[in-house]
């Protein structure tokens, strides 16, 4: 366990012996800064390279990672990532490219790249695809800009954006982004998006329907069909959220839905670690009435040989540096290869068998608020545990003491209380009933014990950390002089 | 006089101005709140629309306007010292005052009993 920062545990003053020689010729600092810049000493730790090891082993050590760890934050889908993948993206000639070596030497690369749109077309029923998009919510904002650009040449004045009320927060955010408020739609008794209120949410002024299918209670929106038909009869575009996509993946295409515009999160659905904040890439497809404003450059195949393009006049333009992360898309491709259309399907259909399974056997001792069955990820109601005092927030810290990671919590915002549990289909049988097992014993603790609960989790370094605190006076700088 | 909103707005009403914010079951509902986002001194609201945003340990929450009117001041003190929502929802915890458009919309609103028995009803 480590309970002191190495500042504290190893005092010097000398720099760290250890610094390899740079091999740039020295400069003396006085000659190019001011003197009352400058220092004579320098508070570095210094120690040794043993200590050094031992003291970042230890912090790795508590890493909870899905290396280690069931993992299942919903709407996250946190699964187990191939080491096959790892070796594709460590291969010499991926990883050593430079973005801005000539064409003529990275012929493989881009030729990768291609290939990659052209699966993810396949995949999802879009006319093409753009691997640029750093992020989820990257791809979401970049597909709104095209949808913007759309509306815009076509002459049509637009002013808002329809959301079901189980949206994710980045589509508001996207709408807004692109200058289009958001109306709200609320959800039905299933937990669906309801037909009549989208009706009168919708009407010519509407530029687009921001969905995810499956949505964020991990209920497939079955009337689809009748929506995307309502809302191209007003001119508005379907945009799909492709966060639940591990449901679908091999089995049912967005463009086959009605969609216009999707992102895919292949930092998710295909294989890439991740939570950490990236790096990511959220995908976008459209189809072909949206082409020309694709995100710039693009790859183009002519004769064989692949070479970059500065796309359509039309194009919305460059939304980052270079074509993307790279070796995300590395990953993804090898995903794709490796399991093919049948595999794909074959793990969605896990993806969905596992949620289903952890739904029905935590029925009797959660709630779960759409009784029915549901999609890749199950959506639990700690209300009736509140009580005792007992929330949410204290299993999820609980389920620490059992090595699982927290699911997602208090999300989606219309489910009280929420905990919103997304297993994947890496895991075993054996660790879904582990995982079941431990909830169980949980909500028993919450009848006899809660105030073990309430303190939990109890075995890690730090106990509970105080969230409130942590938010409302954030120190991320060390503190000698404060003891912290 | 204080009136309250389906959305769990409180305002106080005092001649022509009111002062307005969450009331004390939505602040528990929320949880801990560890940041308000608040309207500029001149802003309008309306009635029903978002005027700001209530951001807790479990999510960010759109603050409605139960009345219509100008922002003529605005609880500064809110950006230092968020947990006052939570403490002292209906005095300290205030979050605007308005110039109302129109006092009588007023009548429009719950009363302490009515917003008692809303929520009975809601559980």
């Amino acid at each position: 366990m480590v309970d002191r920062f190495v500042f504290d545990r190893y005092s010097g003053s000398e720099a760290p012996t250890y610094v390899p020689d740079s091999g740039v010729p020295d400069v003396s600092l006085t000659d190019i800064f001011p003197r009352k810049l400058l220092r004579e000493t320098l508070p570095l730790p210094d120690p040794g390279e043993r200590e050094t090891v031992r003291h970042f082993s230890a912090l790795a050590a508590n890493n909870f990672s899905v290396d280690g760890n069931f993992y299942p934050l919903g709407s996250c889908t946190m699964k187990h990532n191939p080491r096959l993948h790892e070796q594709a993206a460590a291969l010499e000639g991926l990883r050593d490219l430079h973005p801005y070596q000539p064409e003529d030497s990275v012929q493989g690369a881009l030729g990768l790249l291609y290939e990659l749109e052209r699966c993810l077309c396949a995949i999802t029923g879009m006319d093409y695809f753009s691997l640029i998009p750093s992020s989820g919510a990257h791809g979401e904002f970049t597909g709104m800009m095209m949808i913007r650009k759309y509306h815009e040449q076509r002459g049509v004045k637009k002013t808002h954006v329809l959301v079901p009320d189980s949206a994710h927060g980045t589509n508001p955010a996207s709408a807004a982004m692109c200058g289009y408020a958001t109306v709200v739609v609320p959800s039905n008794s299933g937990g669906c998006v309801d037909a009549r209120a989208f009706s009168r949410a919708l009407n010519e002024q509407t530029a687009a329907v921001m969905l995810t299918n499956p949505n964020t209670l991990g209920i497939f929106e079955e009337e689809i069909s009748e929506l995307k038909r309502m809302a191209h009869e007003k001119g508005a575009l379907l945009y799909y959220d492709g966060a639940n996509f591990n449901a679908l993946a091999g089995i049912g295409a967005p463009r086959a839905m009605g969609f216009d515009v999707m992102h895919l999160n292949l930092h998710k659905t295909f294989s890439t670690p991740h939570g950490c904040g990236g790096p990511g890439a959220g995908v976008v497809g459209v189809t072909e009435r949206l082409r020309a404003y694709l995100p710039v450059p693009r790859i183009e195949r002519r004769d064989g040989r692949y070479s970059w393009s500065q796309g359509s006049p039309e194009t919305i333009g460059t939304i980052r540096s270079f074509y993307g992360n790279f070796l995300v898309c590395v990953r993804a491709y090898a995903y794709v290869l490796r399991l093919g259309g049948a595999g794909l399907r074959r793990m969605s259909e896990h993806a969905v068998l596992n949620a289903n399974y952890v739904q029905r056997m935590l029925k009797e001792v959660l709630d779960v608020p759409y009784d029915r069955a549901c999609m890749h990820e199950a959506v639990f109601s700690c209300a009736s545990l509140a009580g005792r005092g007992v929330r949410a927030y204290d299993v999820a810290k609980r389920l620490i003491d059992y090595g699982i990671h927290p699911p997602t919590m208090y999300f989606p915002l219309i489910v009280k209380e929420a905990l919103m549990v997304e297993p994947t289909e890496t895991e075993s049988k054996e660790t879904l009933d582990r995982f079941i097992e431990a909830v169980r014993a949980i909500c028993r603790e919450a009848r006899e014990e809660p105030d073990r609960l309430l303190r939990a989790p109890l075995s890690r370094p730090g106990g509970r950390v105080d969230e409130a605190r942590a938010a409302r006076a954030l120190e991320v700088k060390w503190n000698p002089a404060a003891g912290r | 006089m204080v009136r309250y909103s389906k959305t769990h707005e409180w305002a106080r009403i005092e001649g022509n101005t009111a002062v307005i914010g969450i009331s004390d079951h939505a602040q528990k509902e929320l949880g801990d709140v560890v940041y308000v986002e608040l309207p500029s001194v001149g802003d309008a609201v309306e009635t029903e629309s978002q005027y700001g945003t209530v951001e807790s340990t479990k999510a960010a929450s759109e603050l409605f306007s139960p009345l219509s009117g100008k922002v003529i001041a605005v609880n500064e003190e809110l950006a230092e010292n968020p947990q006052w929502v939570n403490e002292d929802p209906l005095q300290k915890g205030w979050m605007i005052k308005i110039e109302l458009t129109d006092p009588q919309s007023a009548e429009n609103l719950m009363d302490e009993e009515a917003y008692r028995e809303f929520l009975q009803q809601q559980s």
